[in-house]
């Protein structure tokens, strides 16, 4: 189990370096995104403004204040509380992600299914772990809110965050085909029978 | 005693504030609980995280989770209490737009057919807001529940017939807590509900998802289907966020009602590890906050 820290954005050697059950921590540039920013990509065919090119996007939809653009907050939004989302609703953007945007990391909880690990294999991808519900502390990883675009979609818009630290994640899932989620499920899968007859409800 | 509308409207704003930040203490008693009976090392890994998470919420006064959630207000009016109902729902509804826009924190409401967010964590229907009766003269009571998207998506409700049986009552539960896998932020709160018609039914499992641990069903049928399916949910290994380990629900709580000879219907909403809620009681002598 090795540790890793990625300077973003990475290439493909890079990220097909990362193992299941490896830990990593990300330094520099993150991308939040979620549902209605992918539907209005994927599914209207919208372009955004930024290179996601060898990046990690992060399922978010961050809580931020409104306030007048400045140095420190060039988008003119400081960030409030920034966390994770739920990873399986997003499964199906996984591979567009990464063959027209470039896309190298998926960060978000629960895990993502047999589509995004295909992909990742195929591709060169690695789905990274942040613990959900941890927002408070997640927040303290992250610097400023460097730009943002598709803020139509507010607060589904697409955020490029400034990160420092920006980990421990475990890597969830890699690039050679290996899912701690597809672990833990057939561990899971072999253990209902006996919870059932325990319970007096065998099939 | 007279409901002041303006003093409502304050409380349901500081309430989902609140509610936001501070977890309850039967919560974090649950996490030290869970803690101790966790054999997994990622499993413990990710407990200490989350608690640690609660205290980096506490010192910086920041939300402890990022999802500010279906805001659910649930009311509790005394038997001597004066209140014009409509503006009561008013107020509760200001309170939370102010709450959105003050504090501020990401409205997370939308329709649901153009998905329009109007920012204001408010809209058809939104925020729920139920009103009941209690009991006591010179009292209300205001609870406030940010209902978490990840788990709320863990809902599920099955129209079982009575040749069916209890049996199938606990696989369905015990089926859609592995289904639910990761996704609903485990350790949670497994709320079931048993009985009722098809939506009392639901209600029954928020009840009972949303209720303090170490509350106990009143009924002794629902109170041992708590205790059994409680212990079974954690030999299942799903653990902490999905990724093994013992700690799988805080709990499985159990709400009855009564139902149709030929129904035998059971409903489970899930409750994240962030198990969120505030209280105010009203009462002629001031406001008390708690949970």
């Amino acid at each position: 189990m090795a540790h890793h820290t990625l300077e973003m954005p990475i290439d493909e050697e890079a990220v097909r370096r990362l193992a299941a059950g490896d830990t990593v921590t990300l330094e520099r540039t993150l991308f939040g995104i979620r549902d209605a920013t992918l539907i209005a990509m994927f599914d209207r065919n919208r372009r955004s403004r930024f290179a996601l090119r060898g990046h990690a996007l992060l399922h978010t939809a961050p809580n931020v204040r409104k306030l007048a653009p400045s140095a420190e907050n060039p988008a003119g939004y400081a960030p409030v509380c920034i966390g994770t989302t739920t990873s399986m609703r997003m499964e199906r953007f996984t591979r567009p992600l990464m063959e027209r945007e470039g896309v190298r990391v998926i960060i978000g909880k629960g895990g993502l299914g047999p589509e995004s690990l295909t992909a990742f294999r195929n591709l060169g991808g690695a789905y990274l772990a942040v613990i959900g519900g941890a927002a408070a502390l997640e927040t303290t990883w992250i610097e400023a809110i460097e730009d943002v675009d598709l803020d139509d979609l507010h607060p589904e818009s697409l955020w490029r965050f400034r990160i420092r630290g920006f980990g421990p994640l475990l890597v969830g899932m890699d690039a050679s085909g290996n899912s701690l989620y597809d672990r833990v499920g057939e561990a899971v899968a072999a253990r209902r029978a006996a919870v059932l007859a325990a319970i007096g409800a065998a099939e | 005693m007279h409901l002041d509308m303006t003093e409502v409207e304050t409380i349901a704003r500081d309430l989902y504030i609140r509610a936001l930040k501070l977890l309850p203490g039967d919560i974090k008693t649950g996490f030290s609980r869970l803690r101790q009976g966790e054999t997994d090392s990622t499993g413990r890994a990710i407990l200490d995280t989350m608690v640690q998470n609660i205290a980096v919420a506490e010192r910086t006064k920041n939300l402890l989770c990022q999802d500010t959630g279906i805001p659910i207000y649930n009311v509790l009016i005394g038997r001597d209490v004066a209140f014009d109902g409509i503006a009561l729902k008013k107020a509760i509804r200001h309170g939370c737009e102010r709450a959105t826009r003050e504090h501020p924190l990401r409205s997370s409401v939308v329709h649901p057919i153009t998905r329009n967010n109007e920012q204001t964590s408010c809209g058809s229907g939104i925020p729920v807001i139920n009103i009941d009766f209690i009991a006591e003269p010179e009292t209300v009571e205001i609870e406030m529940i940010p209902k978490g998207s990840g788990s709320e998506n863990g809902s599920f409700l099955r129209m079982l017939i009575p040749a069916d049986g209890v049996a199938a009552i606990k696989r369905f539960v015990i089926d859609r807590v592995i289904e639910a896998g990761g996704k609903v932020c485990p350790p949670t709160i497994v709320g079931v509900g048993v009985g009722g018609t098809s939506d009392l039914c639901m209600h029954l499992a928020k009840l009972a998802a949303t209720r303090p641990l170490g509350s106990v069903s009143p009924d002794p049928e629902g109170a041992k289907l708590e205790a059994e399916l409680s212990a079974a949910v954690n030999e299942l290994g799903i653990g902490p966020q999905g990724l093994g380990g013992r700690s799988t629900a805080f709990a499985v709580h159990v709400e009855l009602a009564a139902t149709h000879i030929t129904m035998n219907p059971v409903a489970v909403n899930i409750q994240c590890h962030s198990a969120r809620r505030a209280r105010a009681v009203l009462t002629p002598g001031g406001i008390q906050f708690g949970f």
